[in-house]
């Protein structure tokens, strides 16, 4: 197969330097556009930024040899869901002036604090011991000490293995897929359509049933004028 | 040979999940704690990925395009349900949103 998509990544890549600086780089891009998705203050920066991060971790998929997901992740992630969130930004015209919860004492402390624990120990426990130099990918289809790598599994590509799975083991999760797509968008639907009694302007009812007194007084005024000219 | 292990995609993967997890604690509006989720959604995605290609096998893979499906399907349904707060309460404020407490 001369598609490119299909190709493993040429060997120099996988497993080098390269991969060194390419990871280090746009790490760093992933690691910043996050943190300015939860601080910056106008919701459709922190929206643009998301786009950033997503485009960022599709180039860690295809470091990772999984060159179907990075092109599955920039269509879906950073094309459509980014548009239905911009969308609805625009939308709803949100204007964000608070940006943190005040509710509760001490909130933006211990989300902080917590955070950094949860932190210490998913890395501790998850990455602590794949962290040396024999955790390193082998990048020519030989066995690592630790890492087994991807050489044989995309030996024919990475689309026909992840589609020989998708077709094979996993085929009753990927029709059950289908029908919670279909039942997503007629919930989206149930959900976005204006009842028949509702205002045709989206903006909210305040107080409908009293009007304030000065406009009462004006309306008496009118009413008794209108009177006064038929009489 | 110079490449990188795989424990620092795991960690990259912790750090992007907790990045995410402090927004929803600390963010007010409906619509950035949503982008927060799927932050985390991601890098649940990124350690699937790696874990995928620390195991060998491809079905870390086929469980993140699932991940990737369902994330579709939620944000579809969430920014419906985001809408429709706006339209009821006059904001997407998350701390405006407690009828049920007064």
């Amino acid at each position: 197969m001369d598609v490119l998509l299909a190709q493993t990544p040429p060997a120099e890549v996988v497993g080098s330097t390269a991969e060194l600086w390419v990871f280090s780089i746009v790490a760093v891009i992933a690691l910043g556009t996050g943190l300015s998705v939860v601080v910056l203050r106008n919701a459709v920066h922190a929206a643009l930024m998301l786009v950033i991060n997503f485009f960022a971790i599709a180039v860690l998929y295809a470091l990772l040899e999984a060159q179907f997901l990075a092109v599955v992740q920039i269509i879906v992630y950073a094309g459509a869901i980014m548009v239905l969130f911009l969308f609805v930004l625009m939308l709803l015209g949100i204007d964000s002036e608070t940006r943190f919860s005040t509710r509760v004492r001490g909130q933006r402390t211990a989300a902080v604090l917590l955070g950094i624990a949860l932190v210490v120990v998913l890395v501790g426990a998850g990455a602590g011991q794949f962290l040396g130099p024999d955790a390193i990918c082998p990048a020519d289809g030989s066995t690592g000490q630790l890492c087994a790598g991807l050489a044989g599994p995309n030996g024919d590509g990475n689309v026909a293995g992840v589609g020989r799975l998708l077709f094979t083991t996993y085929m009753w999760p990927f029709e059950v897929t289908s029908a919670l797509l279909v039942i997503a968008a007629l919930g989206a639907m149930v959900l976005g359509k204006r009842r028949a009694n509702e205002d045709v302007t989206d903006l909210p009812v305040v107080d409908e049933e009293e009007p304030g007194p000065e406009d009462d007084g004006r309306l008496r005024e009118l009413v008794s004028a209108g009177d006064e000219e038929q009489t | 040979m110079s490449g990188v292990p795989i424990g620092w995609y795991i960690a990259l993967s912790a750090m992007l999940f907790t990045t995410g997890l402090v927004g929803v604690l600390v963010r007010r509006s409906v619509v950035v704690m949503f982008m927060c989720i799927e932050l985390m959604l991601n890098s649940v995605n990124l350690a699937l990925i790696t874990f995928s290609r620390l195991h060998g096998n491809l079905d870390g893979q086929v469980l993140s395009f699932f991940v990737i499906v369902v994330a579709a399907a939620e944000v579809t349904v969430g920014l419906a349900l985001i809408v429709n707060m706006f339209r009821l309460l006059g904001s997407t404020d998350a701390d405006n949103a407690d009828r049920l407490r007064s």
